[in-house]
This record gives C-alpha cells, sequence and structure tokens, in this order.
C-alpha cells in the first residue's frame, strides 16, 4: 500500500505512523501540505507533490486547510481519509451539532444566532450558565461560561472584537455539569476500540490542551452504539467523539474530531491506534 | 545528526538525521523552532504560532 501523509506539523502521532507503516511494509510518505499546490483546468486537477497514492490520510492540524486539501485531493482522484464531507460535516460546531439533533443523537442544548439580543432570548429556554464557543476552533480557546446575561452580553462583545472568521456567529450551548470529565471515544472503522476520560478538577473545560488528566474508560455498549450512530451521521474511518454525562440526561454527544491527536490515549491505554488506523486503511482501499 | 542554525540566537541546533519539514525542535534559547526546506536542504525558522482553526 502507498499511503500519502499528509500534514503541517509533525506530531507525535505523524511520526508514529511514518515509523509504524514502514515497519509494516507500507510505503508512508510524508507531505508536508506547506510545499504542496493544486493545478486546475480544463484537464483537471493536478497535484504533482503528491505522486502515486492508493490513498492519503488527513492529519493536517488546520481545520480550514484540512478540509480544503482534502477535497482537492479528492478532485484529483485520491482517496482521501477522512473525507472532505467528514471534515466540513464535524469541523464547524453549529453544522455538527444540527446533524447530531437531527439524527436524534443526544446533545447538549443548542442555540445558534447571528444578533446578540435574538440569540440571548432564544438561549433563555436552556437558562444560566450558558457557554459560548466559536463554532470552529480546538482545544478550549475561546470557550468561555457566562453566569448571567450581563456576562454572556460582554462575551460576546469581545468575540465581536475579534478577527475571528466567525466572529458574529453565536453559538450558545447548554452548561452541562459534568462530573469534572468528559469522554474521548476513537471510532476506527466499525470499531469503537478505546477511549479515554479527561479529567480537570480545577478547570470545567476538560480538554487536555488545558491541563486535563487522560484515563482509560471501559467503553460499554451504550457508548458504543452513541460512538456507532455518530460515526454514521459524520462518516469516515477514524473519529474521535467527544461526550458529556449529564447527570440527569445521560450521555450527550458534545462534538467529532476528524483529525484526533490520541498520544495521550494511546500512553495510557497502551492501545496502538496507529496499527489500528492502518490497518483500517488497507481494508477500505482493498474495497 | 545534523547540525542547523536557530534564526533567533545563532547557535548551533543538532537536529536528528531523519527530520522532515514541519518537525518542532525546543531550542536551548528558549525558542521553538520548526525544521523547512529551503533551496532543496532543510533549515529551521520560529515556528508558527498556534492558529485559530488549530486542533482537535
Amino acid at each position: 500500500m502507498r499511503l500519502a501523509l499528509a500534514y503541517d506539523i509533525l506530531r507525535w502521532e505523524e511520526r508514529d505512523i511514518l515509523e509504524k507503516g514502514r515497519r509494516v511494509g507500507i510505503d508512508v510518505r510524508p507531505v508536508h501540505l506547506d510545499e504542496v499546490f493544486f493545478s486546475m483546468d480544463k484537464e483537471g486537477v493536478r497535484v504533482p507533490s503528491i505522486g502515486e497514492a492508493d490513498a492519503v490520510l488527513q492529519r493536517s492540524i488546520s481545520h480550514t486547510r484540512a478540509y480544503l486539501t482534502s477535497a482537492l485531493m479528492e478532485g484529483a482522484g485520491y482517496c482521501v481519509f477522512n473525507s472532505s464531507f467528514t471534515i466540513e460535516r464535524a469541523g464547524n460546531k453549529a453544522i455538527a451539532s444540527s446533524l447530531l439533533a437531527r439524527r436524534g443523537i443526544p446533545t447538549p442544548r443548542t442555540v445558534v444566532g447571528f444578533h446578540r439580543e435574538v440569540a440571548i432570548k432564544a438561549a433563555a429556554p436552556i437558562g444560566f450558565p450558558l457557554v459560548i464557543k466559536p463554532v470552529e476552533g480546538s482545544w478550549g480557546r475561546m470557550t468561555a461560561k457566562a453566569e448571567n446575561e450581563d456576562s454572556l452580553l460582554s462575551l460576546m462583545e469581545y468575540q465581536e472584537g475579534t478577527s475571528m472568521k466567525y466572529k458574529s456567529v453565536f453559538y450558545l450551548q447548554q452548561f452541562v455539569r459534568k462530573p469534572g470529565r468528559d469522554l474521548r471515544i476513537f471510532v476506527i472503522g466499525d470499531d469503537v476500540p478505546v477511549g479515554i476520560y479527561r479529567i480537570n478538577d480545577s478547570n470545567w473545560r476538560t480538554n487536555t490542551a488545558l491541563g486535563a488528566k487522560a484515563e482509560p474508560v471501559d467503553i460499554n455498549g451504550e457508548l458504543r452504539e452513541l460512538a456507532l450512530k455518530t460515526k454514521d451521521v459524520f462518516g469516515g474511518v477514524f473519529l474521535g467523539v467527544d461526550v458529556f454525562e449529564d447527570p440527569s440526561e445521560g450521555y450527550l454527544v458534545n462534538e467529532v474530531n476528524t483529525v484526533p491527536e490520541y498520544k495521550n490515549t494511546a500512553r495510557v491505554t497502551g492501545y496502538d491506534i496507529t496499527s489500528a488506523i492502518l490497518g483500517k486503511l488497507k481494508e477500505e482501499i482493498k474495497k | 545528526m545534523m547540525q542547523l542554525k536557530c534564526p533567533i540566537c545563532g547557535g548551533q541546533v543538532v537536529v536528528s538525521d531523519d527530520a522532515l519539514p514541519g518537525e518542532i525542535v525546543e531550542h536551548e534559547c528558549g525558542a521553538q523552532l520548526e525544521v523547512f526546506k529551503k533551496n532543496n536542504s532543510l533549515s529551521l525558522r520560529l515556528a508558527e504560532e498556534v492558529g485559530e482553526d488549530w486542533g482537535e
């Protein structure tokens, strides 16, 4: 198998993919996206720096670049995992929330509005505290909790004052009283092999980027079913599904990551996620 | 191992022979550096700040 590994920053995950791929006889070719360009004309789409490949594994750290380069590589005839279809659906939190809700997958109550007063009024039935998030972005950046309408208005003003691409899209969400942790569940193909708790006793945001500690999760039948239902909505061969535990409503799917990091999961569980991904890609290519 | 020049302090930075563009290297001067390809050879530049749409 010839696998092109599309990346920007060579993190632990990309290094592991290169090393394990070569160890099992997969020709993994690193493709630094800084050096890639696409040519489009009546002859079609060409990406000279990629060359022949049975598949491309998308590992760009930037959502915008991951989506765009996946779409353009697909235009040039490459089979890309995860596809632009999957990345587009999951990468924008507003779209992801609407798809989860539409399929009846339990998810935090969410309001999206484009004008401060309208959004605040629409979110009133949810009640405070409310969480305000940018519709794109990760690692908990710019995610804030508003205890009341005054603080929410201030946070909205701050958001409008930034240079964010979606600064006037207000994404307001129920504050889930999770027990100091959330869950990151991995889906690889149709398997749900591994997951972690992300535990933070001092910060309500439980991203590992903000200091949360990773611990292994025993994946029960309900979590497995929820993760697979989520995968049915978004597609893809490798997803990281973030789940909250609500004291009264149970599991709520918060978001879906299409280029998930898994260094901490591999470390605390001992599960070889890289080899599982490579095995799944081999199967997909044979189809 | 190969030696590259730190673009911030001018000091020598030891980088693994199998380093690739996009690899992040910490230098003792405190700079976070990124390996990149220039004229078909590897060099170092100051690593890009975290972007608005980075991460998972």
